[in-house]
């Protein structure tokens, strides 16, 4: 863990907001934090404030907009979970993946009151969709249109939910949002914390995690294998006017939001992306906001799962992100 | 927040989840809301084993609710009793907790449920 491990002070850095970011941490430490190692903690969660919380804070309704179709393999992983169990979406952003198997109840947590609030409309509406549909149905079969999910505001290091709740979590494009490589794989030890173990003879839950690749051969911003794993990565924040014509845009190329091939954990607008539509391109007058990704490298996320202490199940890559299906304890075939 | 939703949570505090005090929270000064939900019998049969039912119990009698029996139905007895289903429908699925607090028995510690969204995020002393 050591060897690769970074800290904030290696970690890409373009603003003043940074210097703000270590002085706060720095102040942290002189309150009487005196160990190397809290310093760094301190150091790292200051880091992900302004280059992860508050970028998300700033740009969720335009986030949102552009996050609404699910990724088929995760809407599959889903749907394949039985009747009643319980499911936990660690970084749930505007709830899109709550909802897509009505017959499971999910409770979606973020870091981002913002996208929580817009996730939380999003359920009720969903709810009184479901409701309308079960109305019109008949003889009351339905189809179990009961939706079961809601939503909280917590930090994906310091969950709420307790010991064994669930019987699967999915984590999609949160943990690459960790600084330090101490950090992300206490992430994935929560995750897993959260599910039952394994026993003998019968299997325990299941974690899914998504995290962002660094071997992306068709990416129009070259990244591959052996670049830099640690990046800052623009998001271009669309007056209200241009943001409605490039979704139209979107829509209307077919190309949606987080779908593979378009998606990318996070593919943020950027001049490449939209120069080909008309008035979608950034302007002088669009803010830009950095936010930080650790780009993993093939084998990396398993490699973390481990070191969480636990076992991957299955694991593979999906245009861009590395994926890996994680269990608490033994697994049976 | 649902009464459901409730059952699954304890403190954000690293060092309340060892101790049996962080667990169920307590809502305090809460205004509960009650949303319309389609009764879905074989999704609540299939919970009934995730709910933890002593926590259940303690919740329930603190916002108010009838007393709980002391020990949880059998997936059978749920299915054929249609007043016992729709009463822990209402309980579970569709009572929230729309505004107030909800206290760790452990540290004290009070997080705030603001427009049915709890918040449990840490000062930075307690993470």
């Amino acid at each position: 863990m050591a060897a690769s491990s970074t800290t904030p002070s290696a970690l890409p850095s373009t603003s003043a907001a940074d210097a703000v970011a270590r002085l706060t941490a720095k102040a942290d430490e002189e309150a009487g934090a005196g160990a190397a190692s809290v310093t760094a903690e301190a150091e790292a969660e200051a880091y992900e404030r302004t280059h992860v919380h508050g970028v998300y804070e700033a740009i969720a309704p335009h986030f949102s907009a552009t996050r609404y179709k699910p990724w088929p393999a995760v809407a599959s992983f889903l749907r394949a979970q039985p009747r009643g169990a319980i499911g936990l979406d660690v970084g749930c952003g505007n709830g899109k993946y709550l909802g897509v198997n009505p017959d499971v109840f999910m409770v979606g947590s973020d870091r981002s009151p913002s996208l929580i609030a817009l996730a939380r409309s999003r359920c009720k509406q969903l709810q009184f969709q479901q409701g309308l549909a079960a109305g019109a149905g008949t003889g009351g079969d339905v189809g179990g249109a009961a939706v079961g999910t809601d939503v909280l505001v917590a930090d994906g290091l310091s969950l709420p939910f307790r010991e064994r709740a669930a019987d699967f979590v999915i984590c999609v494009a949160v943990i690459h949002h960790m600084s330090t490589r101490a950090r992300r794989q206490d992430a994935i030890r929560q995750l897993l914390r959260c599910v039952q173990p394994g026993e003998a003879g019968r299997n325990g839950g299941r974690v899914l995690v998504y995290v962002w690749a660094l071997e992306q051969a068709t990416s129009r911003r070259g990244w591959d294998k052996g670049g830099e794993q640690d990046l800052l990565v623009p998001w271009v924040l669309k007056s209200q006017q241009k943001q409605r014509r490039e979704q139209k845009g979107i829509r209307d190329h077919g190309a949606v939001g987080d779908t593979p091939g378009s998606k990318s954990g996070d593919r943020p607008p950027s001049p490449a992306a939209t120069s080909a539509e008309p008035g979608a391109g950034p302007s002088q007058t669009d803010p830009v906001f950095q936010r930080y990704y650790h780009l993993y490298r093939e084998g990396e996320l398993e490699e973390d799962v481990l070191a969480a202490g636990g076992v991957v199940v299955s694991s593979g890559y999906e245009k861009d992100n590395w994926w890996v299906v994680a269990a608490n304890g033994p697994v049976h075939p | 927040m649902k009464v459901l939703t409730l059952n699954f949570l304890t403190c954000a505090v690293k060092t309340c989840k060892s101790s049996a005090n962080s667990f169920p929270l307590h809502p305090k000064d809460a205004e509960l809301v009650s949303d319309d939900v389609e009764l879905n019998p074989q999704l609540l049969v299939n919970l009934l084993p995730r709910i933890d039912w002593n926590a259940l119990r303690i919740t329930s009698t603190e916002l108010g609710f009838p007393q709980l029996p002391e020990q949880p139905p059998t997936a059978e007895e749920l299915q054929s009793d249609e007043k016992m289903l729709k009463d822990l429908h209402t309980l579970l699925m569709e009572t929230q907790i729309n505004e107030g607090k909800l206290v760790c028995g452990n540290c004290g510690h009070e997080y705030a449920v603001r427009e049915g969204i709890a918040n449990f995020l840490l000062p930075s002393h307690l993470v």
